[in-house]
């Protein structure tokens, strides 16, 4: 490869833009391994003068602990869930022909304009009729239909050749054997970026939790992080070593997942 | 990937041809493949946009139950008229829109830079989406310490710059709507930033190589061949900018809880407060519907108006 001077200098320029954007997680890392009386010190002392992991084990107690493993039981089953509603309708609407078919997916895909706000309060009604209010089933299920999965996956299936499915029905298998063993495996990529997806809108729901939960101890970590950061406001440190680890779970599967992340959103958006 | 599935060979052996039963088999199928998505989504949003509509018009109130309900006609859209913290809201999330643009605009000249003239694209590209999926309480948090007005980090900075009175920002009725645009950008930026970059690969390569025998510079590129041949992604950016300015309610519930004064307040805040705080449902239900309209009005408008910007 030969470096041109001009990309070079250019690239300098956008690292140093990149680390501008990127100071607030750079300082909240920072912020949550320093004594508390060196937080809002000036000019900004980047390392900390000791390393306080003592602000973590102090933040990894009790009722954080709890928040922490709600969050990743609800996430988690919504995930699985979800995936499976959406790769099953996204076969159905792409590879099974049925009357009304089309007609049908419009009208699921039109309700993806709604947003989720303007349907609260008859959303809360149904909730506590039907006793789903303050249940971590009920905010299961409110993640759990993703009509924006369905339009993700169903690009993927749609990819697909329908040769695959008129010889295997000719072998005899039926829609559910074709789906599971034959061409659910082949659009794996496509599950890969919407499982992720999921994950990480699940993980950071705030409004969900916010308004179908109120027992404290079903609470998830967005909701703890909220209060904890508004109750205990002078402990900015531990504050801090909080959102770090409410955000780390993310970036793991960020970072793992980042090419199938990347580019399932970018098709969503350039082919659809 | 696809070739490991031998299933093609025994075809020739049994040819069936599609009877009657079979197409009647197939419905059955496809409505049960699709079943519980579309169970699931009426239960949790078309029913419930019927419901908003008939509580609407009554005097609801969630601690009562529905039963104990009356019809009052109009009386919740009227109210609207005079609500001076609803026009309030609707003219902040107006603001909120206009914001979009600015972003969009920010994105696509990165995604350009990044696309051509940079090492280590996926480098930045990884960079520009971080805020993107973190949590919003996790940056909102961390921007109310940043945004400070006495002792955050920015007002020491603009301090030692010589400014001596720097905004209060969240604090300030005048600052609070503006730093949560300022936050809404860098969240949202990589989400435009990512979608433009994938489309500027299908830009055909002979037009920039034209231009450059033309003796182009940069700008004249930008303006005269990736702002126009983009069009139609930009228009997808916007329609989504707009579903997600309502978004900006978790922003706000964690930073401001609407205020001071209303002046963070947006249409879906103002609804979670009527309906969740005030324990408004029937007034917070008709507000919803406004919504709901004035979002098929952005919709509709958007789609006739595109003839005159969007080239395909």
């Amino acid at each position: 490869m030969k470096w041109n001077i001009y990309k070079l200098i250019t690239t300098m320029f956008m690292i140093v833009g990149g680390i501008i954007f990127l100071i607030p997680f750079i300082w909240m890392l920072s912020a949550s391994l320093k004594p508390e009386a060196e937080v809002f010190s000036y000019p900004i002392q980047w390392i900390p003068s000791v390393f306080m992991w003592e602000n973590y084990t102090a933040v990894w107690t009790g009722e954080f602990l709890l928040a922490y493993w709600n969050s990743i039981k609800v996430t988690v089953i919504t995930t699985v869930i979800a995936v499976t509603f959406s790769s099953m309708a996204a076969y159905g609407f792409s590879k099974i022909q049925f009357k009304g078919r089309d007609i049908l997916f419009l009208l699921i895909l039109a309700t993806f304009m709604i947003p989720a706000q303007a349907i609260l309060v008859p959303q809360f009604i149904i909730y506590q009729y039907l006793n789903l209010f303050d249940t971590h089933m009920g905010l299961i299920l409110l993640n759990s239909f993703s009509v924006f999965g369905t339009f993700l996956l169903r690009q993927f299936y749609i990819s697909i050749p329908d040769d695959y499915i008129h010889s295997a029905k000719i072998d005899g298998a039926g829609h559910f054997t074709i789906f599971t063993r034959i061409i659910t495996p082949m659009v794996l990529p496509g599950i890969a970026t919407y499982a992720i997806l999921v994950f990480i809108f699940t993980w950071n729901d705030y409004q969900g939790p916010l308004i179908f939960l109120r027992s404290d101890h079903l609470s998830t970590i967005q909701i703890y992080i909220a209060k904890f950061a508004s109750e205990s406001g002078i402990m900015y440190s531990l504050t801090m070593a909080g959102t770090v680890s409410a955000i780390f779970p993310l970036i793991l599967a960020f970072i793992l997942g980042q090419r199938y992340v990347i580019e399932g959103m970018a098709s969503s958006g350039v082919k659809g | 990937m696809a070739g490991k599935v031998e299933i093609g060979e025994t075809s020739t052996v049994v040819k069936k041809r599609p009877k009657m039963k079979d197409k009647t088999k197939e419905t059955w199928a496809g409505i049960l493949f699709v079943s519980p998505l579309i169970i699931g989504t009426s239960i949790l949003v078309i029913i419930p946009i019927f419901m908003a509509l008939i509580v609407s018009f009554t005097d609801y109130v969630f601690i009562r139950g529905m039963g104990e309900m009356t019809f009052t006609g109009l009386k919740n859209y009227t109210r609207m008229l005079t609500d001076a913290q609803f026009i309030k809201s609707l003219v902040n999330n107006l603001i909120l829109l206009c914001a979009i643009p600015v972003s969009m605009g920010i994105a696509l000249l990165l995604a350009t830079i990044i696309n051509k003239y940079v090492y280590f694209k996926s480098l930045f590209r990884v960079i520009y989406f971080m805020p993107f999926i973190s949590s919003i309480v996790a940056i909102a948090v961390v921007f109310q310490l940043l945004f400070h007005p006495s002792f955050g980090p920015i007002n020491e900075f603009l301090m030692w710059l010589g400014i001596s009175d720097p905004p209060r920002w969240l604090a300030d009725t005048r600052w609070a709507l503006a730093t949560i645009i300022i936050i809404q950008i860098w969240t949202g930026l990589g989400f435009n930033l990512i979608i433009y970059l994938a489309a500027l690969q299908n830009i055909p390569k002979e037009l920039y190589e034209a231009a450059d025998m033309d003796g182009a510079n940069f700008w004249g590129k930008f303006r005269r061949i990736t702002v126009p041949m983009i069009t139609p992604t930009s228009f997808f950016l916007f329609m989504m900018g707009i579903i997600g300015s309502f978004k900006s309610f978790e922003l706000i519930v964690v930073l401001t809880g609407g205020g001071p004064n209303y002046a963070t307040s947006t249409l879906v805040y103002y609804i979670y407060e009527r309906a969740f705080l005030n324990l408004n449902s029937a007034y917070a239900a008709a507000l919803s519907i406004f919504l709901l309209l004035f979002l098929l009005v952005l919709t509709i408008i958007n789609w006739y108006g595109q003839k005159k910007w969007v080239h395909y």
